[in-house]
């Protein structure tokens, strides 16, 4: 394992491009609330320690959807707040936007949860995320090296990632 | 149909003083909108813990599936946020809009206790004529 050297989870910057991407971050969490992968490509602002921030960014989103769910005002039938919904159950948000970043979210119907950090004036970013899911498909879930619940480590992901995440928008 | 579900008012340690539901379906009782306003309240400064630059102020902007939230926040820690259709325009003037209401006729009477829920006729009245115009204003009804 010492021998190849995987990388770890809080990420070694990619190539130093002094073009800068458009996104600040990316975080993919599983249904259980372990952090498949965290890329940071640039974040001037770190409050917390990576599992502090990983844990509250985890925490945050599992809140808002359960206050979404509740606060539909189409749907007549509402859950009590705080049970968790199954991925895909009550309306769930896709985005949300403050004076300094937004972060656009998305979650499969297998409980993987995209969440990818921008500038605030960046669009709708549901296709991205979908596209971005699909390289995760090919790339991660693909690997017959990789174990499921895990960490993701693999390297042509994440070159595949900050290439796509770069040519963005 | 309504442009505008509903609006809340919540003072600065995140207690609701003002809940107006303007047409959504199904029914939301006292303590479940008490519940959603703490819960934003709480969701609004953990967002500003999240940020990757300095001088976050909070969510201002909740885009779901459903609805938008659009959320105001004055200098004094008062949020006032409405819950709206999807790509309803201009709410952010319309929310200054009632913070202005807000001032001229809550904090400005002198029988209301600040924090406190809001029981002031004239806001009432005035909030519905100002969301009775956004409505005519976008729909054209």
């Amino acid at each position: 394992m010492q021998f190849f050297g995987g990388s770890e989870i809080s990420p070694s910057p990619p190539a130093p491009t002094a073009s800068g991407n458009n996104a600040h971050m990316m975080y993919v969490f599983n249904r259980n609330g372990i952090c498949l992968l965290y890329r940071e490509w640039n974040r001037p602002l770190r409050t917390l320690s990576a599992q502090q921030d990983h844990k509250l960014m985890f925490g945050l989103l599992f809140s808002l959807k359960s206050l979404t769910a509740k606060m539909d005002p189409t749907s007549v039938e509402k859950g009590n707040l705080g049970v968790p919904q199954l991925p895909g159950q009550g309306c769930s948000f896709h985005s949300f936007r403050t004076n300094t970043y937004k972060l656009s979210f998305m979650e499969t119907p297998s409980g993987i949860k995209l969440i990818l950090v921008t500038h605030p004036r960046a669009g709708d970013l549901r296709e991205p995320l979908k596209y971005i899911y699909n390289l995760y498909v090919e790339y991660v879930v693909k690997n017959p090296l990789y174990t499921p619940g895990t960490p993701i480590k693999c390297e042509l992901f994440n070159t595949t990632l900050d290439q796509y995440v770069r040519g963005l928008g | 149909m309504a442009a505008i579900y509903s609006l809340y008012i919540i003072n600065k340690s995140g207690g609701l003083i003002f809940y107006k539901d303007c047409g959504s379906a199904g029914r939301m009782d006292t303590n479940d909108s008490l519940r959603l306003a703490s819960l934003w309240h709480s969701m609004h400064a953990i967002s500003q813990q999240l940020s990757p630059v300095a001088g976050c102020s909070g969510i201002e902007l909740l885009e779901a599936d459903t609805f938008d939230l659009h959320c105001f926040q004055s200098l004094t820690g008062t949020k006032i946020f409405v819950v709206s259709e999807p790509g309803t325009m201009y709410m952010e003037a319309l929310l200054k809009h009632i913070y202005e209401l807000y001032t001229d006729y809550v904090l400005k009477n002198p029988f209301y206790e600040m924090e406190m829920p809001i029981r002031c006729e004239l806001f009432d009245i005035n909030l519905s004529q100002a969301i009775q115009k956004e409505r005519v204003a976008l729909l054209g009804r």
